[in-house]
């Protein structure tokens, strides 16, 4: 019973648990390829890659602020935010570099500000981020009065829709994001103090680790998340209207939880949501493929979700009647 | 200090929610000419109905310790549900019964997940409200559902013994929630849950049908709401009132209704309410276009949490 086994134990579950994700997505695939003709055509598995890349973007941000047991329901209307001031940057200077400042910036700007919500001012965080939600949401309305703004410089426009060596530039983003993401969370001292506060946060603060800043920092990253995929949505779309990814809260929360992160903190990899963010692509492409109306995508992701959390929650029932 | 305490104490009784319906009503009495007349004031009513009528049962539901993010959508549903009945040519009250059948499946569903389940209510109903959003775009393909013809539209238009229609609705859903509240067993419960869990666990069963009742509540609430609000445009329309909980929630929290402690009051909704609505009135007779509103209402919770917060300070 001592600490090295009790890692290698979870270490060797979590890795099962990975396998059983990896084993959906195999039999997905398998499910879709018989199903559609049209599944393992170049262009179709590179329209997955790229949406998986979106979504997980977004989702890995997401996943620190749900390890600290916390959630951010403006990642979404950040984005979309994000995505209007950087359109309206680059159409008035035409300057890449300015253009995708102002998205990161503005997305890393929110996520503070939902920081502060939640440490200084104490607000319960599903509630200072989902008022955050409907504040972006008429500012990004107010900002834009019915228009949309459209055609980037081609530079710009590179990150969303470019390729490098036959691969699409957005597919190297999620694979550069992931490596980040996992070294942050597995292997330095902020990811450990992340996984802390999310299991027992009375114990990390007397332990000493300082947690309002630690929470500050995780809603800025999912908020700066937010704005570099504000950059990549608009770089692929070319345009930007007000409504520009409202609808990608659902499927951002669902991808996190498919991939095993659990709402009540301390437990989910970045490994896990991007496994979680393919398979919710997958489910999405294969309504497309077989011409399910798009109107039902609400309906379906949020089965999922409550699918996803049904499931956390019996694991760790198990768990816990385990010790 | 000494000499202060009796004012002080006096100031402190009066309800935070009260101090800023009268700075708003002066505000925009003194900003906008037509804001103090009449008209305008019954005006401010008629539009607060539907809101009122989501947040009476979500005060109850905060009181429980719980959150419903989805009555919005689910509230949209019924009406589209509502419209939907009426196009094919049913009665209205078989279209009605369909609208509020609706809502009471999704209350059930809120209240299972919830009670049973044990899961987080805002992720709960974050999961339903996908789903109500979901099916309210399906069934209608996204498009607004009209000929829904002439029966329904008086409903928001006529009145009864000189009273407008809607004002006997909020009359009549105040009245039924302050009696399910203060004067049954089932209020007790909702202050009891909110106030402590272990208890309602030893409590057992029926403590759990309450906790169900609670979100049960919210829906059938919806359902009727529906009506007015199928009413007011002549028509059902697939977005028509989502996110019209967050008003809803605002209120409930500006009428000093805590998330975390199970304790609140109902009347200090009814006037958390009547501050989202007249913001939102005065708002519009300044020309202040409805995106803006939101985000003045986003910025008055805020307000009315420290206000909150540094009353609770000894």
């Amino acid at each position: 019973m001592t600490e090295p086994i009790a890692i290698r134990h979870g270490f060797s579950a979590g890795a099962l648990a990975l396998g059983y994700r990896l084993l959906v997505v195999v039999a997905m695939c398998a499910a879709l390829a018989l199903a559609s003709d049209a599944f393992l055509t170049e262009s179709n598995v590179i329209n997955v890659l790229r949406q998986a890349s979106l979504l997980f973007l977004i989702a890995s941000g997401l996943t620190l602020v749900i390890l600290t047991a916390g959630l951010d329901l403006s990642v979404a209307a950040n984005l979309g935010m994000s995505a209007c001031l950087a359109a309206s940057v680059l159409k008035s200077t035409g300057s890449p570099l300015l253009g995708m400042l102002a998205g990161i910036g503005s997305g890393l700007a929110i996520g503070l500000a939902n920081g502060l919500l939640v440490t200084a001012l104490r607000i319960p965080p599903f509630i200072a981020t989902y008022g955050m939600l409907w504040v972006l949401h008429g500012l990004s309305y107010y900002y834009m009065a019915g228009g949309t703004i459209y055609g980037f410089p081609p530079g710009f426009r590179e990150i969303g829709s470019g390729y490098l060596f036959g691969v699409p530039v957005p597919i190297y983003l999620m694979f550069l994001f992931f490596v980040i993401g996992w070294l942050f969370t597995a292997r330095t001292t902020y990811g450990q103090e992340i996984y802390a506060i999310g299991a027992n946060p009375a114990a990390a603060r007397l332990s000493g680790i300082p947690v309002k800043r630690r929470l500050v920092l995780v809603y800025a990253v999912s908020g700066g998340m937010a704005g570099l995929a504000a950059l990549v949505y608009l770089a692929r779309l070319n345009s930007a209207e007000a409504d520009i990814g409202e609808s990608l809260l659902l499927p951002a929360i669902a991808a996190c939880l498919i991939g095993g992160a659990s709402l009540f903190g301390g437990v989910g990899t970045i490994s896990g949501t991007l496994i979680g963010a393919l398979i919710l692509t997958l489910v999405l492409n294969g309504m497309n493929l077989l011409q399910v109306n798009a109107n039902w995508q609400p309906f379906v992701t949020g089965v999922i979700v409550l699918i996803g959390v049904w499931v956390d929650m019996v694991t760790r029932k198990r768990a816990e009647d385990k010790s | 200090m000494v000499p202060q305490r009796p004012l002080r104490a006096a100031l402190a009784a009066i309800p935070g929610v009260a101090y800023i319906l009268v700075l708003l009503c002066i505000v925009f009495g003194a900003a906008s000419k037509g804001f103090l007349s009449g008209a305008n004031i019954l005006n401010i009513g008629m539009q607060s109905v539907i809101l009122l009528m989501l947040a009476l049962p979500m005060t109850l539901i905060i009181l429980s310790e719980g959150l419903d993010i989805s009555l919005g959508a689910v509230l949209t549903l019924c009406s589209v549900v509502l419209a939907l009945m009426l196009v094919r040519g049913n009665g209205l009250a078989v279209a009605l019964a369909a609208a509020v059948a609706a809502g009471l499946a999704f209350g059930l569903a809120n209240g299972l997940l919830v009670s049973i389940v044990k899961m987080p209510p805002f992720v709960a109903t974050l999961g339903t409200l996908g789903i109500a959003q979901g099916l309210a775009l399906a069934v209608t393909d996204g498009q607004s559902v009209v000929g829904i013809g002439a029966q329904v539209e008086p409903i928001y238009s006529g009145s009864l013994f000189g009273l407008p229609i809607p004002l006997a609705f909020a009359l009549g859903a105040y009245a039924l929630t302050h009696w399910l509240l203060y004067q049954t067993r089932f209020g007790g419960y909702v202050f009891a849950i909110g106030g402590n869990r272990e208890a309602l666990v030893l409590a057992g069963v029926r403590a759990h049908l309450h906790h169900i009742g609670i979100y049960i509540f919210g829906g059938f609430m919806a359902g009727l709401a529906a009506l007015l609000l199928t009413a007011r445009m002549n028509a059902g329309h697939p977005t028509a009132a989502i996110g019209m909980e967050f008003d809803a929630i605002v209120a409930v929290a500006v009428g000093g209704t805590s998330f975390e402690r199970g304790e609140g009051w109902l009347f200090g909704t009814l006037l958390g309410v009547l501050a989202v609505g007249v913001m939102r009135n005065g708002l519009n007779l300044l020309g202040v276009p409805s995106s803006l509103q939101v985000v003045s209402i986003g910025l008055l919770v805020i307000v009315a949490l420290l206000v909150d917060g540094l009353k609770q300070r000894p």
